[in-house]
């Protein structure tokens, strides 16, 4: 896959002398959707700003499909669309003015039948001649997103496109998103819901203080760090652990009814084997067991907790 | 050159305009006819003629200036204020988008919209007092770079300003008396010999004094000179809209 967007030794020093941004390297690949996951302030709309123009950076460079974003940036830009994480609209303005300024902005000429379908795609047609004001914040978001559409652009930045919206329009975000893709627009979104990342992501990257500290294959990210755990329903319940099982690494839980060992998917071997083996010796007999595999949310934490 | 892009600026900051019609439009009719009737019917009855012109007439272009500097002032800052202020800035900066585009759509609409309330002005003019245009060229000249003079300082301080009050400072406490002192409502002769010179310090003197003379044939200052100045105010006006680019003054962090 050809990257679209390629961020180099990426820096921000902001004026009150904070660095937002350390050195970060970035590849995106086209038609992939990245999600770019960090608590607040780790500085991804930082990031998101300075490929979009609105933020000077401090170092480094940006390349949008080969387009130099300060040398080139008409190319650059033209082929971006930015979803602001602040809910930022022209209250007096109807949608449809609006949304077919962004296009005009942009540099294309009028076109009614695509602001339609944009609207409909959005289901924002009902509301094409209301003022912005008097639209809920999940209708301005998606106001948001149509005038980002707009101009037809090929990269599309979504910065926390569903902080503070209620979970159905979370969910219908999804499906704007899948549809997007689907038509072949390479997806940038940021947030510090795991759930997002790990509903709609491609590849993941983690950010935290200003650095990239991961990026991974979102199911690569799954399986490479995901802790997994084993859980062993015992046919008799058991007040301790026999010394003879010391040596792995086992809790018990559900009142001595269950024995849980944790894994790395990621080691040499998982110990399961011998596990299974010092059980039968110690006459430990179970009735059932199941596996289940950490998700990105534990991983994250860990990570993040790693890098302070 | 990004011309979806200056006809979409311009069209929405038109658009703006017809929205507060009332505002940009009436207000400075009805202020217009308050100052005839004040100063034309009220002083003019005193002061008959100022260098053989009726004090009535004498005064139309400075009321003309007046309204063009204010109103391009206010248009401008406004237009470029009001996307910081409610964050909607973030458009235009990602946009592709040049900073000359940028200016040239913002204050083009904004001078703009003061040539029409200058000749809104004229007309309304007409009905109190004979008019008469010498240098009909010239007048146009004037009124043209004026308007997109102010409207590029207008825009300087749309940039500068961080609050609304910030906003209203420099019309209230710089362009308004420099206005009235620059010899709108009289001519520069008519002060002290000291004041004289003092008052050629003031712009808005140069500004008024050729606009006069572009209807009259008559001016406080020499032509060449205020044309020279005017010229001077478009030349610093650019440079620092220049430098607030290069910079990102203010737009970018
Ligand atoms: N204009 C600014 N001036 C100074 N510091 C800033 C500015 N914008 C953001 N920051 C700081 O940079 C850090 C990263 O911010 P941001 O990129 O918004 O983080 P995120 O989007 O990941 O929450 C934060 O600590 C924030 O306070
Ligand atoms: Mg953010």
């Amino acid at each position: 896959m050809p990257s679209i967007l390629a961020v180099k030794s990426l820096s921000k020093t902001y004026d009150t002398g904070f660095q937002a941004l350390k050195n970060v390297n970035l590849e995106i690949e086209k038609g992939e959707v990245f999600a770019l996951l960090g608590p607040n302030g780790a500085g991804k709309t930082t990031l998101i700003s300075i490929i979009c123009g609105i933020v000077n950076m401090t170092s480094g460079s940006v390349t949008v499909a080969g387009h130099d974003i300060l040398g080139d940036f008409r190319a650059a830009r033209s082929m971006i669309g930015l979803v602001p994480q602040e809910l930022t609209t022209d209250a007096f303005e109807t949608v449809w003015a609006t949304v077919s300024f962004s296009r005009g902005l942009f540099g294309k000429p009028k076109n009614p039948a695509l602001i339609e379908k944009i609207l409909k795609d959005l289901s924002l047609w009902e509301k094409k001649d209301s003022k912005i004001m008097t639209l809920s914040g999940g209708m301005k978001r998606r106001v948001l997103i149509a005038k980002a559409l707009a101009h037809e652009p090929q990269i599309l930045f979504l910065d926390e496109p569903t902080a503070g919206v209620d979970v159905e329009l979370r969910r219908e975000m999804w499906r704007v998103v899948e549809r997007l893709k689907d038509t072949g627009v390479t997806i940038i979104l940021t947030t510090h819901y795991i759930e997002e990342a790990e509903e709609m992501a491609d590849r993941v990257g983690v950010i935290s203080k200003g650095e990239i500290i991961l990026v991974e294959e979102k199911s690569e990210l799954m399986r490479k760090l995901g802790r997994k755990q084993l859980t062993l329903q015992l046919a008799e319940p058991l007040d301790t652990l026999p010394t003879g099982l010391n040596g792995h690494h086992l809790e018990l839980a559900g009142d001595g009814r269950e024995l849980v060992y944790t894994y790395d998917t990621q080691g040499e071997r998982t110990g399961i084997t011998a596990l299974l083996q010092d059980l039968g010796e110690a006459g430990i007999r179970f009735r059932d067991l199941s596996t289940s595999q950490s998700s990105l949310e534990e991983i994250f934490v860990s990570l993040v907790r790693d890098n302070r | 050159m990004n011309f979806h892009a200056v006809a979409a600026i311009y069209r929405f900051e038109m658009a703006r305009t017809g929205r507060t019609l009332l505002q940009s439009i009436v207000s400075p009719v009805i202020s217009t006819s308050l100052y005839f009737i004040v100063f034309g019917a009220a002083i003019g009855s005193r002061i008959t003629e100022i260098d053989g012109v009726s004090y009535g007439a004498f005064i139309v272009p400075g009321l003309i200036m007046l309204s063009l500097l204010t109103q391009s002032l206010s248009n401008a800052s406004f237009g470029i204020y009001f996307p910081r202020f409610t964050g909607t800035i973030y458009e235009l900066l990602s946009a592709p988008v040049s900073y000359l585009e940028i200016v040239v759509s913002y204050v083009g609409a904004a001078a703009t919209k003061s040539l029409i309330v200058g000749a809104i002005i004229l007309a309304t003019a007409g009905f109190f007092v004979p008019l008469r245009i010498e240098h009909p060229v010239f007048m146009l000249l004037f009124l043209i770079l004026t308007a997109i003079t102010f409207s590029l300082f207008g825009f300087i301080i749309g940039i500068w300003a961080d609050s609304f009050e910030k906003l209203q400072l420099v019309p209230l406490l710089i362009i308004t008396p420099l206005t009235f002192l620059g010899g709108s409502f009289y001519s520069i002769h008519m002060l002290p010999p000291f004041w004289q010179k003092v008052t050629l310090l003031n712009p808005v003197v140069y500004l008024v004094s050729g606009f006069r003379w572009s209807f009259y044939g008559q001016a406080d200052v020499n032509v060449g000179v205020s044309l020279f100045m005017t010229f001077l105010f478009l030349a610093i006006c650019l440079a620092i809209v220049g430098w607030i680019f290069k910079t990102g003054y203010r737009l970018k962090s």
